[in-house]
């Protein structure tokens, strides 16, 4: 059964209806969610009681000319990269992993290590074809169902294709830099200095001892050798997380702090290092994680998530840009922006995340939907005041546990 | 490199199309959707292949003559040949409705067996054909019915062909491929043997350079299929899997 990337909460839809062609009319159960690669943590992705329309087969190039690249819904951010990287294109907006659809990259307006240069993935939207239980429609930047389905969670019908602008790029490349810090102050000061000189910039922290590493990136010329794939979690681990934890972070510094400070390598050991080890999720055994993203706006309301935050072996931290995210329900919003995973023991990490929770919105920040599978209704109301005028563009035929949950 | 495909709006047959188009190759695609044989066709020509299509219902036998003279006349030779089109059809109807399992019979062996007859002396030494048939050849169960019979067919078919071509240094293929992903098992159950079509995809076109005989898809359906062979006939009629 289909489930979510932190497989909390539990799948309980009751059909799979997968769509393979851009001419196929939609499954004629009801609700409907289109289901990409499932990489979204919490129940965005999820259809309790409906249906999910998977759209792995939804997976065909349209056209590539010049920088504009237009494909159908399914194909993967990597699919596009080992196309377009040999021709000099990079995607404009990279998740943490490659393994995620162009529809999940829309529905979600997801964000990289260049949101202070580039904005969201959805401004590098120039069309799309929506198919709604009442028919087909396309829409661009400017129409009011565009800015609906940028970052709406796929309520708004299902995206056939979309047509994407590439960036040019000197080479396969990236000229990267790994800056160990210690403080709060000294991550300020580094991001201030960098965001205005680099592309990509992105920190990754221990939270117990407030210390970090700063990355810094660019493309640069010239091909470096791709990394090693295929370890693969083939099964539940339920490993303890306590130990892994600690682990994970000393090894991390170490292997870190080792290394030489300015290296080229290849842009997925940069942006994708989690994908060498596939199904890594499944290490955190059958009651699954869960990850708490947020963005807020002051120095201070970081530092007080952090003081509550627990160490965890996944602690990132970026400063958003100030570039207007073109969707209603966006997430991505001037600040910082603050990403952990919690292995699921049940009340202590629900009461866990919900602390976290509330000092971020109480701060006027807000919760990722993408990653969440907890946040209260009236956490989502008040950090996405523009619900209302979303609520007009939803298709009727769809739903989700995630907007049955939180739009109650 | 040129390549003919037979039933090319497949998702097994479009996934070795895409191995090979990255490679730059010609391909002549045959299908009987023209709509989704374009889809296929763009995407193709957007990954570096040539493609050229052909809208045919492949079960339409006035047109195998014209089909084969048409892919010749716009290729010059044909260097590796994929049958692909298939029919499971669903298991209630394909068990209690002759027309259902006629279908099934025409699509699968009968319409490959005559375009591969019209094809044999055609092809060049050093030249692949390539049929998909299936692990549910090995052995007629239930859940499968005629499907099973058809693929059945295919092999010994093929089977046959491969020892006549082989002193003309013409190769055959036989993929068998356990369960797959694609619109064809859509309405089934899902379990951890299911694999991606892209996995099928390159196994055949690796197959192919390396001019194997039989390919199992992935390799451990010859193990399982090697133990379903060998359970005695009176315990295996009572098994319902
Ligand atoms: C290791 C890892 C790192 C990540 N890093 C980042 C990051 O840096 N930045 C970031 O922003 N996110 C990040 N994410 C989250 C991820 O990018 C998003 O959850 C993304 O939406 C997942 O895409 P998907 O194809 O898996 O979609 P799914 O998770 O399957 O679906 C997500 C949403 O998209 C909708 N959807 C999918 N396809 C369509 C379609 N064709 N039409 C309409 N709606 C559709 C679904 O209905 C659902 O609402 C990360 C996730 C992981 C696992
Ligand atoms: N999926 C599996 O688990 C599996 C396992 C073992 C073997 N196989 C075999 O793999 C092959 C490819 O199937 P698939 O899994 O890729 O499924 P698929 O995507 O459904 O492909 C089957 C294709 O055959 C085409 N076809 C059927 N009858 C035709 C006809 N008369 N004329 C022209 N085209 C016709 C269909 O075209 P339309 O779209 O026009 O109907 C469809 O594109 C089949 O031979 C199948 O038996 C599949």
């Amino acid at each position: 059964m289909l489930g979510s990337w932190g497989r909390y909460p539990p799948p309980r839809h009751v059909a799979e209806r997968p769509i393979a062609w851009r001419d196929e009319p939609l499954p004629e159960a009801r609700p409907l969610l289109a289901y990409g690669q499932g990489r979204s943590y919490g129940d965005s992705c999820l259809n309790d009681g409906g249906a999910l329309v998977p759209t792995a087969g939804l997976d065909r190039f349209i056209s590539f000319e010049g920088s504009l690249l237009r494909c159908e819904s399914g194909v993967t951010l990597g699919e596009i990269l080992s196309l377009s990287v040999p021709r000099g294109f990079f995607l404009p907006v990279v998740p943490g992993t490659r393994h995620v659809s162009v529809g999940g990259a829309i529905a979600n307006d997801i964000h990289g290590k260049n949101h202070h240069r580039a904005g969201t993935f959805g401004r590098h939207v120039r069309r799309l074809e929506l198919l709604r239980s009442d028919g087909r429609v396309e829409c661009a930047p400017g129409d009011e169902l565009f800015a609906a389905t940028v970052g709406g969670l796929g309520l708004t019908g299902l995206i056939t294709w979309a047509e994407l602008e590439l960036k040019p790029i000197p080479g396969s490349a990236m000229r990267v830099e790994a800056i160990p810090f210690g403080g709060l102050d000294e991550f300020f000061a580094l991001s201030e200095e960098s965001d205005a000189r680099c592309e990509y910039t992105v920190a990754w922290l221990h939270v117990v001892r407030s210390r970090g590493i700063f990355f810094r990136g660019d493309h640069a010329a010239g091909a470096a050798r791709p990394p090693r794939r295929g370890l693969i979690v083939p099964f539940s681990l339920p490993l303890v997380i306590d130990l892994t934890t600690e682990a994970f972070n000393k090894t991390y510094f170490t292997a870190q702090k080792m290394g030489p400070r300015s290296r080229a390598e290849h842009f997925e050991k940069f942006f994708f290092p989690l994908d060498a080890l596939a199904g890594w999720n499944r290490l955190y055994g059958k009651r699954g994680l869960l990850q708490f993203q947020c963005v807020v706006p002051t120095k201070e309301a970081l530092q007080a998530l952090l003081q509550e935050a627990p160490s965890s072996p996944l602690t990132v931290l970026k400063k958003f840009g100030e570039l207007q995210s073109p969707g209603i329900l966006s997430f991505p919003r001037p600040g910082f922006t603050l990403a952990l995973d919690v292995p699921n023991r049940g009340a202590e990490t629900y009461a866990l995340y919900l602390r976290l929770e509330n000092i971020a919105v109480e701060a006027g920040g807000a919760i990722y939907p993408a990653k969440d599978a907890r946040m209260a209704p009236k956490s989502f109301a008040r950090s996405y005041p523009r619900r209302g005028e979303f609520e007009r563009h939803i298709d009727p035929a769809f739903s989700s546990s995630f907007w049955r949950r939180v739009a109650r | 490199m040129k390549v003919l495909v037979l039933g090319a709006t497949s998702a097994i047959a479009q996934a070795a199309a895409r191995v090979w188009a990255a490679r730059g190759a010609e391909l002549f695609l045959v299908g009987r959707n023209s709509e989704r044989l374009g889809a296929v066709a763009d995407d193709l020509r957007a990954r570096g292949g040539k493609a050229l299509t052909l809208a045919q219902d492949l079960n339409d036998e006035k047109q195998h003559e014209p089909l084969i003279e048409n892919a010749l006349q716009a290729m010059g030779a044909i260097d590796v040949v994929l049958v692909a089109q298939g029919l499971l059809g669903d298991p209630a109807g394909r068990d209690e409705d002759p027309a259902a399992a006629e279908l099934i019979l025409r699509t699968n062996l009968v319409a490959p067996v005559r375009l591969l007859t019209l094809l044999a002396p055609r092809m060049q030494p050093g030249a692949c054909i390539a049929a998909i048939s299936s692990t549910s050849g090995d052995r007629g169960r239930a859940q499968v019915g005629v499907y099973g019979a058809s693929k059945a067919g295919l092999d010994s078919f093929l089977s046959a062909l491969r020892q006549r071509l082989s002193r003309r240094g013409v190769r055959v293929l036989t993929v068998k491929p356990g369960f797959v992903h694609t619109p064809m098992t859509a309405q089934r159950k899902k379990h951890a043997l299911y694999t991606s079509p892209a996995v099928i995809g390159r196994g055949i076109v690796r197959a192919v350079d390396r001019g194997r005989d039989v390919v199992y898809l992935p390799w451990y359906w010859r193990v399982i299929l090697l133990i379903v062979r060998l359970i005695p006939e009176t315990v295996f009629k009572r098994l319902s899997f």
